[in-house]
């Protein structure tokens, strides 16, 4: 009989894992809690650093693990330790016995309301970097006027490096994702002014920093170096936002149309619940603790359960389908040991 | 009349009321100059620096935040001997940007 193995989360990092597994033999069952496969990536437009349409790569995943055996609105209800595997209990009554689960659970995007000084939520043109793709995907939003924002800005570190937010990490991808967004606004809207207000840029992967010069060189994107203080509006309804431009030490204030917030990654509740069910540690940062930081970031520290994706921090698409395949392999060798003990347990006898 | 004190002018860039035009017109001839990340490298490196308070950076940030007679001031203290290019990262040409600026807001 093929093995069992349970994925929870049917975002990139469980479709590319699925279809690791359904190549080496096993049979995937992915427990999805909404309504479609492709995870935060099935809402991105473009994605860095080569522009490749998400929408590619999702339907590329999941024709891969279509063969896998797929629940869509599903959860974990609860979860049974058996001797030597675990019994699932799903929200549609379906029970799973398994030895291996995977959790792909990804993240949740910080929630731009909670920092009230930038007035998402309350002014009508301020939005984030998750609503800008919706945007690109869907051209409906009534903060985007049809002539487009003369002057816009993108906030950088929204809930991240933050400890008023309780989230002192930083996000990673929201740096190169404020600059690619800014050079697709300033496609469509040759005109506008674009301001990215940041206190660190974090241009770390391949390809980034040449984004970056491009934004600069090419696009006219204008960086200022500071942190927005606080956001207002004026009588005529435009946005006011305040910083420190700190390089020349001065105060700097501009009008704007349109704010972009780049919220944060952080860990999802949901997903800390359903680990909690396994007694799986948190790490300091507030996702998945894996085994080892170093060498063994798939490996939770309990037997037959694995990591893979932005559940253990915030991460890339290439970095997650890389962890993704590195899982599945992972789960390969767990259970060819666990049949070498059993052969080796009966010859004993 | 004088009362013999005023009032400090607020030292807050207003980003909405800076005249941009002449820094555009710069960088049209110059566009490297928007690559600059504010590393401070040609400033270090500048030997005129300690003497005048040229710094190759300041001027760069005067210009992009319309500070340009600050900036055209500072460039006074430039002895043109082209030790900040060697050190930029970004690959700028700072000599010869300084030159395009003299002559741009020169001419102004
Ligand atoms: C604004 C933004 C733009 C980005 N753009 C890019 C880009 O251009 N290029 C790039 O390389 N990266 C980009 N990223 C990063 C990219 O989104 C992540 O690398 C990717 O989403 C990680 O995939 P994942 O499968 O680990 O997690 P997710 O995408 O979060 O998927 C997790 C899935 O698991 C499900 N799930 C969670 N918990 C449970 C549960 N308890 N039970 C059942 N199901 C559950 C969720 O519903 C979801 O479908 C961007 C990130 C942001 C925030
Ligand atoms: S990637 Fe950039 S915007 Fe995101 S948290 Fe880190 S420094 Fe801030
Ligand atoms: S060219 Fe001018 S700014 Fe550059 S190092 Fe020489 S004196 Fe300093
Ligand atoms: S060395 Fe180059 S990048 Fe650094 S501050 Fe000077 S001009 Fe800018």
């Amino acid at each position: 009989m093929k093995e069992n193995i349970l994925i929870i989360g049917g975002g990139i990092a469980g479709l590319e894992a699925a279809s690791q597994l359904l190549k080496l033999g096993y049979n995937p069952i992915i427990v999805e809690r909404s309504g479609r496969l492709g995870g935060h990536v099935a809402d991105w437009n473009r994605l860095f650093p080569d522009m490749t349409p998400a929408e590619e790569v999702v339907s590329r995943l999941v024709a891969g693990a279509s063969e896998a055996n797929i629940f869509l609105n599903t959860e974990i209800s609860f979860i049974n330790r058996l001797k030597d595997s675990y019994n699932v209990m799903l929200s549609n009554g379906v029970s799973i016995i398994t030895k291996i689960m995977l959790f792909a659970t990804g993240f949740s995007l910080f929630d731009a309301s909670k920092k009230e000084e930038y007035g998402y939520g309350v002014y009508n043109q301020v939005m984030t970097n998750s609503d800008l793709e919706r945007w690109f995907n869907t051209g409906h939003d009534c903060r985007i006027t049809e002539e487009g924002p003369s002057a816009m800005g993108f906030v950088h570190c929204v809930g991240s490096r933050d400890e008023k937010a309780r989230n002192s990490q930083c996000s990673k991808v929201c740096c190169i994702t404020a600059v690619k967004q800014a050079i697709e606004m300033k496609q469509k809207f040759p005109d506008a002014m674009i301001y990215c207000f940041y206190m660190d840029l974090r241009m770390f992967g391949k390809k980034f920093e040449d984004f970056y010069i491009s934004a600069q060189r090419d696009y006219g994107i204008r960086f200022i170096r500071g942190r927005v203080s606080e956001v207002s509006e004026n009588i005529e309804g435009k946005l006011v936002v305040k910083a420190e431009d700190t390089l020349s030490g001065r105060p700097v204030k501009v009008t704007l149309d349109l704010l972009v917030l780049m919220s944060g990654i952080v860990c999802d509740h949901q997903t800390c619940r359903t680990a909690g069910m396994l007694s799986l540690p948190l790490d300091s940062d507030g996702f998945l603790k894996s085994r080892d930081n170093i060498a063994d970031i798939t490996a939770s520290p309990k037997e037959g359960i694995f990591y893979a994706g932005a559940c253990t921090g915030p991460k890339t698409v290439p970095e997650t389908l890389a962890e993704a395949r590195s899982a599945a392999l992972e789960i390969h060798n767990h259970i060819i040991s666990l049949s070498e003990e059993l052969n080796s347990n009966s010859e004993g006898q | 009349m004088d009362f013999g004190f005023k009032i400090s002018p607020s030292s807050a860039v207003n980003l909405d009321n800076v005249d941009l035009s002449l820094y555009d017109r710069l960088h049209e001839v110059e566009p490297d100059i928007a690559k600059c990340i504010a590393c401070g490298s040609c400033s270090a490196s500048c030997p005129a620096g300690r003497f005048s308070g040229m710094s190759m950076r300041k001027v760069i940030l005067d210009l992009q935040r319309g500070r340009q007679k600050e900036a055209v001031k500072m460039l006074s203290g430039c002895m043109l001997c082209g030790k900040c290019l060697m050190v930029c990262p970004r690959g700028i040409n700072t000599r010869h940007l300084i030159l395009a600026i003299c002559k741009l807001y020169g001419e102004d």
